[in-house]
């Protein structure tokens, strides 16, 4: 197995809740990523599901050191970006990482120009001289299947769709090694959302690039990508192979998960039994105790309001972290 | 005779950049008791379709230009205003997409739920809390009588979506009108939505106008779909057959596009081009420049909605002569 370009050990991040103006005091701590490992291979497409809440997002966040870890280590190609890491040190690492958002309206400066947004990171980072930037734009913007004559429109010249391909040129403009892609058809309707999931999926096979995609759509998620990890209160409950955790779920949270997705058939739609969860998901303040699923599990035991499942091997590739693994 | 029949609606908004058609003559009845899904994209029309018979249209910009709406006996577009105030929000209700910004911030969530009992009927404040309690525990909200005293920030997405279910049904209406209700909330939480809908449905024996972009939503719960694109119906028939024998090349299109109906990995069909500009007046068939089937005659001929087989209507021209 290649050694991978991404490698989180027990990463943890924590943000302390504090009342008072002048004299703070510490009531609690979300624990929005808390525990978590995993490794991606170069070229590998990961997909990361769960409910808004289960930290999603903040595990993006924390590999992009976009938020301050609280512990554990996140490597990127053979180096520990949380170990006292520089500001230069973290700017050279973020040239080989780069992220995609939700919301394509959002995440474009509407000041700016493609050329300008384009631009911007192949001048910062003097990727190329000052007289080939124009070329590298054009080469961008063929890249992601937008017309060069497009360069000098501001975003909201631009359709949805069209948006979220300029905020992918624009990640890859640095050529980086892996690209988080957080919700990034979301906000899309489904023709456009199509044409976005084609164009990630052939980036990835084209370039080798390695691509976190994060979305609580599974059958999109499944379609992408190879391996699947799946969240629930800050902690990865499975993870294994993108078709082994869709079409054969073994983690009760999974299992729900997967047949609460409604699929466009009517015939299994029908016939189905759904496993319909009871209640939100729980503040990540004040996780249960033992396992944080077992409130709304349905096979939840007494040990189960004690115990912190690990997350163990079961079968090839595949991780599940439940006590009562095979006993249901 | 139907429930509801809606008859050549055209909604328009009348803006400084032009005249944008939302809704271009759409005609389609709904029976007693059917659930009824309308699909599209974002512009298609779906909402203000549903907005225009709700009265909810901004006017001006917005403006009906024709139709009609028939509900029991009344033309819900044309009849004096008191006359559709008594049927909308009694006899016709609708729930909506963001139940984060639908419910008023300012008051308990009690006053909200009650409001429509206390306009609608003859009933004192007391008996309708009773009432309003009982709805909350209807749609599975625990501790009832507590929570119906609490404010809508009290409350997760999930219990906000119940909570305006609740507003929408407790006048025991005959048609539910939900606008995308469950596209703002958790899969987890979806599927209890539309669980609580389909029983709700199923004990007021109501008529449910159901409005997505979501197929997969679609297929479990509605009895017959429509297809909208530019403001305009392109297929409408019974959910099987519209999922395993569609006859609009736009409905085959969506279906092609949608990961969950392909083979992994595969690459996903994609419509070539872009949505159509509806400011613009279109002759032909409006997704004729979109179409792989399109010729210059689609972009020419009017077209309109016809039966192919009984219970199945589509739009397309070259189907309907055999041609694809």
């Amino acid at each position: 197995m290649p050694s991978p370009i991404l490698q989180l050990t027990d990463v943890r991040t924590h943000f302390p809740i504090s009342h008072g103006l002048i004299f703070k005091r510490h009531v609690g701590t979300v624990k929005a990523v808390d525990g978590v490992t995993l490794s991606l291979a170069p070229g590998e497409v990961l997909g990361l599901v769960g409910e808004s809440g289960c930290g999603k997002s903040t595990l993006a966040r924390t590999i992009m050191q976009l938020v301050p870890t609280t512990s554990g280590a996140v490597v990127l190609e053979g180096k520990n970006l949380t170990a006292k890491s520089t500001r230069e040190d973290l700017r050279r690492a973020r040239r080989h990482m780069q992220m995609v958002f939700q919301d394509p309206y959002a995440s474009l400066n509407p000041r700016m120009t493609v050329f300008d947004t384009l631009a911007e990171p192949l001048r910062v980072h003097a990727v190329c001289p000052p007289e080939s930037v124009s070329a590298r734009v054009t080469e961008l913007m063929q890249l992601v299947g937008l017309a060069p004559r497009f360069m000098q429109k501001y975003p909201h010249e631009f359709s949805g769709g069209q948006r979220q391909r300029i905020a992918i040129a624009r990640a890859l403009a640095l050529e980086p090694r892996l690209i988080i892609a957080d919700e990034p058809v979301s906000a899309l309707d489904v023709s456009i959302q199509a044409q976005i999931l084609n164009l990630l999926s052939q980036l990835c096979r084209k370039m080798h690039l390695s691509l976190i995609f994060i979305a609580h759509d599974l059958s999109v998620v499944k379609h992408i990508s190879d391996r699947v990890a799946v969240m629930y209160l800050g902690k990865i409950v499975e993870l294994g192979t993108a078709i082994d955790v869709i079409e054969r779920p073994s983690h009760p949270y999974t299992r729900a998960l997967v047949s609460a997705i409604p699929t466009p058939n009517p015939e299994v739609e029908r016939t189905r039994q759904r496993i319909v969860l009871l209640g939100d998901p729980p503040s990540p303040i004040n996780p249960p105790a033992g396992c944080s699923f077992h409130p709304r599990c349905p096979h939840a035991q007494e040990t189960c309001r004690t115990a912190i499942p690990a997350l163990r091997t079961a079968g090839v590739g595949r991780e599940v972290a439940c006590d009562r693994l095979g006993e249901f | 005779m139907p429930l509801l029949s809606v008859q050549d609606l055209r909604t328009s908004f009348h803006t400084r950049n032009g005249v944008y058609r939302a809704v271009d003559g759409v005609s389609f009845s709904l029976e007693r008791g059917e659930t009824l899904g309308i699909v599209g994209e974002s512009g298609s029309g779906k909402s203000v379709t549903c907005y225009s018979i709700m009265g909810l249209i901004p006017q001006p910009p917005g403006r009906i230009e024709s139709g009609t709406a028939m509900f029991d006996g009344v033309d819900l577009l044309n009849c004096p205003p008191t006359q559709a105030r008594r049927i909308r929000g009694k006899r016709i209700a609708m729930i909506f997409q963001d139940p984060m910004t639908s419910l008023n911030p300012y008051l308990r969530v009690s006053e909200q739920i009650i409001e429509p009992l206390i306009i609608h009927e003859n009933i004192t404040k007391a008996a309708a809390w009773e009432r309003g309690l009982a709805a909350l525990e209807a749609v599975g909200i625990n501790d009832a009588a507590r929570r119906i005293n609490l404010y809508p920030h009290e409350f997760s997405g999930g219990m906000r979506q119940r909570v305006m279910i609740a507003m929408a049904l407790i006048t025991k209406p005959e048609i539910l009108i939900a606008d995308e209700p469950t596209t703002a909330l958790d899969v987890t939480v979806q599927a209890q939505i539309l669980e609580l809908i389909k029983k709700m449905q199923h004990e007021l024996g109501m008529a449910v106008i159901f409005i997505t972009h979501d197929l997969g939503v679609v297929s479990g719960l509605c009895d017959r779909v429509q297809v909208m694109y530019a403001g305009k119906i392109v297929e409408t028939a019974d959910t099987r057959t519209l999922f395993h024998h569609p006859k609009h090349p736009y409905t085959q299109a969506l279906q092609r596009s949608i990961p969950a109906l392909q083979p992994k990995g595969s690459e996903l069909y994609t419509i070539r081009g872009m949505p159509p500009d509806i400011s613009k007046a279109e002759v032909g068939c409006p997704f004729a420049p979109r179409c792989e089937f399109g010729t210059d005659a689609c972009s020419r001929e009017p077209t309109t909605l016809q039966p192919s087989s009984p219970g199945h209507a589509h739009a397309c021209g070259r189907a309907h002569r055999g041609e694809i």
